[in-house]
């Protein structure tokens, strides 16, 4: 089979890696341990966390009164927060669906960090709506059940409760997308894994997946039409949170651009957050040969082109604010009073960091240079949180009506809560860093003769139809009649019930003496006393546990007295990787 | 009869799609192959038919849709219709402009979601369920063929396969 790709496209694998390097590397950071800078940044994270816990705690007992709102600016941090977090949580779903469907391979390397970034972004979006009810209690109210006061339902025409239906939807699409997508590399870390508490929990975690044939085509299948209909979803939810702004009536939220708008700015910072955590990971996980500077370039160019829309949109509604005449629309966030008014900080940092910054990325080597990346992710981060604040705040600060006008000012909690919301991310994102394969490494090993340095380098050099395998040392085949006949007599022998136990157990599995001793007790459940019982019985090495069934461990357990007979499932699986290394 | 399951383990795909194109040149059964990444082109060559998931996705994505514009029908028009803004609920069509979101947001779910389901029923992949792959290097970098063989066979079958230049070749013991 041929796996031609142009010579021109640069290699996305790089670092000469065989499928074993790529199951190794990918496996490390889960089978090693943490190092101190982890669980430094761990605590931080933590400890935000629980102080955002404690505002939300004491938001919830004394009243939403303890947030800086007022009559004028009735939404401000928390609604801010919520679209900021729901816009970072675009970038995953676009980059493991649309992309899948532009056949863009790149995306392997990233897609499975930025679906969980994705799923843990929404799940801190999620918070704000659920503690601005003030009485969380009864937010299952938003549900079309009937109340108790008599089948008064739900509005199907608000755009609150469309945001419902959007975010839990985009939620659970996409963490069903991203774990379907995980069975296979759980399975591998299962099937590598040496202590039986790690074997256990990814046996469970990955639905006892195998590999077989006819799954993987289904396995593909699903995640194509995953892909097909969660395109169409990423853009809708963004859209529908726009909607929350666009359908109302003020001035400078009732805007028809605001849904393709919202959706490139939504790309735009997620991907500013995608930049700002695998830069990091990729150093801190040694995946630099997965996560290419390469990558980094292309994912900046998605930047530039979100970036760009983003930018247009704001001169266009600057510009119509402006021709609309109107005097409402003086003072709307894209305006020359909000230029020069009272916010006119968060104007320009609105203007800063979204419209003057990345135009850094037009430049090939700042493209490419990762500290700069990294520090343009994070004003990117920040540009896309005030333009939020400067669509809520800016435009409730003058309304209509001048004796209304306010300013806005947060208290601790509202500052509380947003930090806390950030410890909750990277709480949840380093625990994943450590617990999960951080690259879908099946569909990296699936295109690693298409684009891996090492196939392209060999075909480079032999010519592209050349076979780029070797084949294999080839282990002596065995008499297999003769397998088969001591098979059957072992059946035989066993239903004899003859009481030599111990022969039979030895004949079942095979001879061993003292010299070819291996340490029993790395085995589940073997403690020295029982090492020695079991080489007392002529049991010393891996190669015959591996041998045992079923049967075998039946006798055992009537010869040996607390024969610790539950942990003997691991036993095979344990001594065939022990008898590997 | 197949009595016997001869396991065939290679350490490359387009080694072992070369070796099951010669072992089904020879007629002989291949029951299954295990790999650790999805090989393109080999279920054309075992000759698996096409899944049918997309289907049952389309199917579950009109019945998603269904439920929508029956569940707003009947909460907004029938049950308890509203005025609101002046804009009365008498007629599903005349409102629909603002009830097309989530007939698609619940076209989206039913889909994604009963599709998943489908595949893992189908595929038989749960929580707590034992995996089947009978060597852990197929998760890894090997590729496992499973090929029938009767006692009578099984040792040309065998050599057929160490011909074809796989690594190990096993008796499979259930």
């Amino acid at each position: 089979m041929s796996h031609y790709e142009a010579p021109i496209r640069k290699p996305l694998v790089t670092g000469n890696k065989t499928y074993h390097d790529v199951t190794v590397d990918i496996a490390r950071p889960i089978e090693g341990r943490a190092n101190k800078l982890w669980w430094i940044v761990f605590g931080i994270a933590l400890a935000a966390f629980l102080w955002g816990l404690g505002c939300i705690i004491y938001t919830v007992s004394t009243g939403i009164g303890v947030w800086g709102l007022n009559n004028t600016i009735e939404w401000a941090w928390d609604i801010t927060n919520f679209v900021w977090w729901v816009g970072i949580g675009h970038a995953g779903t676009l980059i493991s669906a649309v992309l899948l469907l532009f056949r863009q391979r790149w995306r392997m390397a990233v897609n499975r960090s930025a679906e969980a970034m994705t799923i843990f972004a929404v799940v801190q979006a999620g918070l704000f709506p659920i503690i601005h009810m003030g009485r969380p209690w009864l937010a299952y109210w938003v549900l079309p059940i009937p109340n108790q006061f008599g089948s008064l339902w739900v509005n199907f025409n608000s755009p609150l409760l469309w945001d419902v239906f959007a975010i839990s939807t985009y939620l659970s699409v996409s963490l069903v997308f991203w774990y379907t997508g995980l069975l296979p590399d759980f399975a591998m870390i299962r099937d590598r894994a040496k202590l039986p508490f790690q074997k256990r929990i990814y046996s469970i975690l990955s639905f006892g997946w195998s590999g077989k044939a006819k799954d993987w085509q289904r396995f593909e299948e699903v995640s194509l039409v995953l892909a097909g209909l969660a395109t169409p979803l990423v853009l809708s939810v963004h859209t529908i949170v726009s909607f929350d702004f666009a359908t109302s009536v003020v001035p400078g939220w009732h805007s028809t651009i605001f849904p393709p708008y919202f959706v490139a700015g939504a790309i735009f910072s997620g991907f500013a957050m995608v930049q700002t955590l695998l830069i990091i990971m990729r150093k801190v996980s040694n995946l630099e040969d997965y996560i290419t500077i390469d990558h980094i370039e292309l994912m900046n160019k998605v930047i530039i082109v979100t970036g760009g829309i983003v930018g247009g949109a704001y001169i266009i509604e600057y510009f119509i604010a402006w021709y609309s005449g109107s005097a409402y629309e003086d003072y709307t966030y894209l305006s020359f009073g909000a230029a020069t008014g009272p916010y006119w900080w968060a104007f320009w940092a609105l203007i800063f960091c979204n419209m003057i910054f990345p135009i850094t990325l037009w430049w090939k080597s700042l493209r490419r240079n990762v500290m700069w990346t990294f520090i343009l992710s994070i004003i990117i981060n920040i540009g896309m949180w005030f333009e939020r604040f400067d669509i809520i705040v800016l435009c409730l600060s003058k309304g209509r009506t001048p004796s209304t006008w306010a300013m806005f000012s947060p208290t601790f909690v509202d500052v509380g809560i947003f930090i806390g919301t950030i410890g909750f991310f990277f709480v949840l994102f380093l625990l994943y860093s450590r617990s999960f394969p951080v690259i879908a490494q099946a569909e990296v090993k699936s295109i690693l003769k298409l684009s891996g340095d090492r196939y392209k380098n060999m075909r480079a050099e032999h010519g592209d139809d050349a076979q780029i395998y070797e084949l294999p040392e080839q282990e002596p085949l065995e008499d297999f009649e003769r397998l088969i006949e001591e098979l059957e007599n072992k059946n035989e022998e066993v239903t004899d019930e003859s009481g030599n136990l111990a022969q039979t157990l030895i004949l079942n599995i095979g001879k061993a003496t003292q010299d070819m001793a291996d340490d029993l007790k790395r085995l589940s459940g073997v403690n020295p006393t029982l090492e020695l019982q079991l080489n007392q019985l002529g049991i010393y090495n891996y190669n015959q546990v591996i041998n045992m069934t079923e049967k075998e461990y039946s006798i055992l357990n009537q010869l040996i007295s607390k024969f610790p007979i539950a942990k003997t499932k691991f036993w095979s699986g344990e001594a065939n990787i022990l008898n590997n290394n | 009869m197949a009595d016997y399951t001869l396991m065939a383990i290679y350490d490359d795909d387009d080694h072992l799609v070369k070796a099951l194109k010669e072992t089904q040149a020879e007629k002989y059964h291949v029951e299954e192959i295990y790999t650790p990444f999805p090989v393109h082109g080999l279920d054309k060559v075992m000759g698996l038919p096409h899944t049918r998931l997309a289907i049952n996705a389309f199917l579950y994505g009109v019945t998603g849709l269904f439920v929508a514009v029956w569940m707003m029908n009947f909460m907004m028009i029938e049950d308890w219709p509203r005025n609101i803004g002046g804009k009365p609920s008498f007629s599903y069509i005349e409102n629909m402009p603002a009830f097309v979101p989530i007939m698609f947001e619940m076209t989206v779910f039913f889909a994604a979601h009963l599709m998943v389901i489908t595949f893992y029923m189908r595929s038989k992949i749960w929580p707590f369920k034992k995996a089947e792959n009978p060597d852990p290097r197929t998760t890894d970098d090997h590729f496992l063929m499973e090929v029938s063989a009767t006692k009578e066979n099984i040792q040309s079958i065998a050599e057929f396969l160490h011909g074809t230049g796989a690594k190990e070749v096993k008796l499979k013991q259930s």
